[in-house]
């Protein structure tokens, strides 16, 4: 008569349709276990978001002063006092093979203030540097107003300021020529430099030619610190990028060539930027672990909600469900929540990482995989969550489920 | 008796169902039942008489523990958990005493449920599931939910479900326990109606009034027919 088909199956449309009904049902609960998900995925998105950003923002750094730049100063500070560099040190240093270019600039013994009735003694943390016109392309160094010192107002009173020198003598703008003191010289501002975060020495100085700082001050001035930019080639070429720096320092200081210092400014901020990986790393964990807390609230609420659908699940068993049926009505359930969530928690994060990144004035930078991989891990973490609840639903006895209840 | 003519759609055989225990509990102790289709059959029973247990057997939502139970002529001993459930959706409908509507579904995905299971797509099981609601006259009830309607219409849609893909045998568990008297009335008339229709249908109730009103009556009583109204 009637053949039994065992071909009993249910589209994906249908499947689907139902494996909302619970989330529609219960809104309330759905939205505040999605929030769970939501804000372990937000996390984990913020974090990785923030870091990239960072990262975007040190690499625009990176590129804006040229990873080829290398920073000569004498040696560490246990000896520093009694390393002095010759007086042509840049010279020296221009002359080897694979430096392209090189500047001296020196410390000058003076306090710059903002008139002579300030005590000497506020200096404020600046100093006055003695440079070469060559110093400003060197370090990438960019006008906030003004203009640079050029070959003939380094032989006159004129002055250009770092950023923060600027800020500390109250000056900032060089349009109605303002004028600072330094020890019985009065020097005219000219020019007014953006903050150089891998400059430091020049962020904080006031920078006025060796010509005059020779003719007023010091009359053999002494180099304190030499930038150089050695050829782009030896950039992949870590071992030859080591030789360079042995030649430099034996070049400087052939009596003593461990003394000397030769840095790449550009690798300590990588530095720095590694050590925040390790505290990405520690965030990343806690975001884990809000995910894992999320999803064990997820596999709660399938359970509870299992246990108040017996009668829905013993019905749909009696209608012709079959266990793999029950089983994937609430895997799907699940795996729906936890998507609800993990999109939420992408956009949030993204929100989160864009406000961040705006506030620090970063350039922003979500990367897409990370979203993309957000929203599958939510998804994942729902379907494993509803794995236990569904197999308890799909064992029930469908004789039991429909038993009336009192 | 007319009904001779007629085909089985199910029968019981010596069917035997104890529950584990200490001792173990005889639920059923060899029952023999024939069903013939177009029938209407009350199955009556005080509690404890087996009436559940037989109802879950009938509806080859258990399995006997020996005897045979055969729909449309086959032994569902070789049947397998999913062909079982394949055959409870496609031979077998359900009516029950607390209506087992799902919450949350509108009245016509409610009945189009009942054929949710059987590979049917969707415009045809809908195009069905009006039909039948207009059949037991809810045809103006259809986007409702369950909880916005009253108990003899929620066993209406009920009944409607149970008919969807024209099943072989209607079980009826309770239909009218949870409704007043002048509703379970309309529910009876319906119940009659239907059969009169064609449907074969066996009613489980304990109300012994209720079991006389109906064409057949098989009493149970302690896990064994005690009589069968046909046979006598």
């Amino acid at each position: 008569m009637n053949e039994v088909n065992d071909s009993s199956r249910v589209a994906l449309s249908d499947s689907l349709r139902v494996g909302t009904l619970g989330l529609r049902t219960r809104k309330t609960r759905t939205l505040l276990t999605a929030l769970g998900i939501a804000i372990g995925i937000a996390a984990m998105i913020s974090v990785l978001g923030i870091t990239s950003s960072s990262d975007a923002q040190l690499q625009a750094e990176l590129d804006a002063l040229g990873p080829n730049l290398l920073e000569i100063t004498p040696g560490d500070s246990f000896t520093r006092s009694e390393v002095v560099f010759p007086p042509h040190v840049s010279d020296l240093v221009q002359r080897i093979g694979t430096v392209e270019s090189s500047t001296a600039v020196s410390q000058v013994e003076a306090a710059v203030r903002r008139t002579e009735f300030i005590p000497e003694q506020q200096t404020g943390g600046m100093s006055v540097l003695a440079v070469e016109p060559e110093v400003f392309p060197m370090v990438d160094a960019v006008l906030s107003s003004g203009v640079f010192l050029d070959s003939s107002s380094v032989m006159v009173p004129r002055a250009v300021l770092g950023a923060k020198a600027a800020e500390r003598l109250g000056i900032n703008s060089s349009l109605d020529s303002p004028q600072v003191y330094i020890d019985g010289t009065y020097f005219t501002v000219v020019g007014i430099l953006e903050p150089a975060p891998l400059a430091p020495n020049v962020d904080r100085a006031a920078m006025i030619g060796n010509e005059i700082a020779t003719e007023l001050y010091d009359s053999e001035l002494d180099p304190s610190l030499v930038y150089a930019r050695v050829s782009d080639d030896l950039l992949d070429d870590q071992r030859r990028l080591d030789e360079t720096r042995s030649v430099i320092a034996a070049t400087v200081l052939p009596d003593a060539p461990t003394e000397v210092s030769v840095s790449r400014p550009s690798e300590l901020l990588a530095a720095r930027s590694s050590t925040q990986d390790a505290f990405t790393g520690l965030l990343l964990g806690l975001g884990a672990v809000a995910l894992l807390v999320g999803g064990v609230g997820i596999a709660n609420v399938m359970v509870i909600s299992v246990i108040e659908r017996r009668t829905e699940i013993g019905l749909r068993r009696a209608l012709g469900a079959l266990r793999g049926h029950i089983r994937f009505q609430f895997v799907c359930e699940s795996a729906l929540l936890a998507a609800l969530g993990g999109l939420g928690g992408v956009l949030l994060g993204a929100m989160i990482t864009f406000g961040y990144a705006q506030s620090q004035g970063w350039v922003i930078s979500i990367p897409a995989s990370s979203l993309g991989a957000g929203f599958l891990l939510a998804v994942a973490i729902g379907s494993i969550a509803g794995l236990y609840p569904a197999a308890r639903a799909a064992r029930l006895d469908p004789a039991e489920a429909v038993r009336p209840r009192v | 008796m007319t009904e001779e003519e007629n085909p089985v759609v199910m029968e019981l055989a010596e069917v035997c169902k104890s529950y584990p225990g200490n001792p173990p509990v005889e639920a059923l102790r060899g029952i023999n039942l024939v069903v013939r289709r177009g029938e209407l059959l009350a199955l009556v029973g005080t509690s404890g008489s087996g009436k559940s247990t037989m109802l879950n057997i009938m509806g080859a939502l258990d399995r006997p523990t020996s005897g045979k139970l055969c729909v449309d002529g086959q032994d569902l001993n070789n049947f397998s958990d999913r062909e079982l459930a394949t055959l409870r959706g496609s031979r077998i409908g359900f009516i029950f005493q607390q209506f087992h509507l799902v919450a949350g579904l509108s009245v016509l995905e409610n009945v189009s449920t009942g054929l949710l299971y059987q590979g049917v797509n969707r415009p045809l099981r809908v195009q069905e599931a009006t039909q039948l609601l207009n059949r037991v006259g809810l045809g103006d009830r259809m986007t409702h939910l369950p909880h916005e309607l009253s108990g003899g219409q929620q066993q209406r849609v009920a009944i409607a479900r149970a008919l969807m893909g024209d099943p072989a045998i209607v079980l009826a568990d309770e239909p009218t326990g949870n409704l007043d008297s002048e509703t379970s009335e309309e529910i009876m008339d319906l119940i009659h109606q239907l059969n009169e229709g064609g449907s074969t249908i066996v009613v489980v109730t304990h109300d012994g009034e209720l079991a006389q009103s109906l064409p057949g009556v098989v009493t149970l009583l302690d896990g064994v027919v005690k009589s069968d109204s046909r046979t006598q």
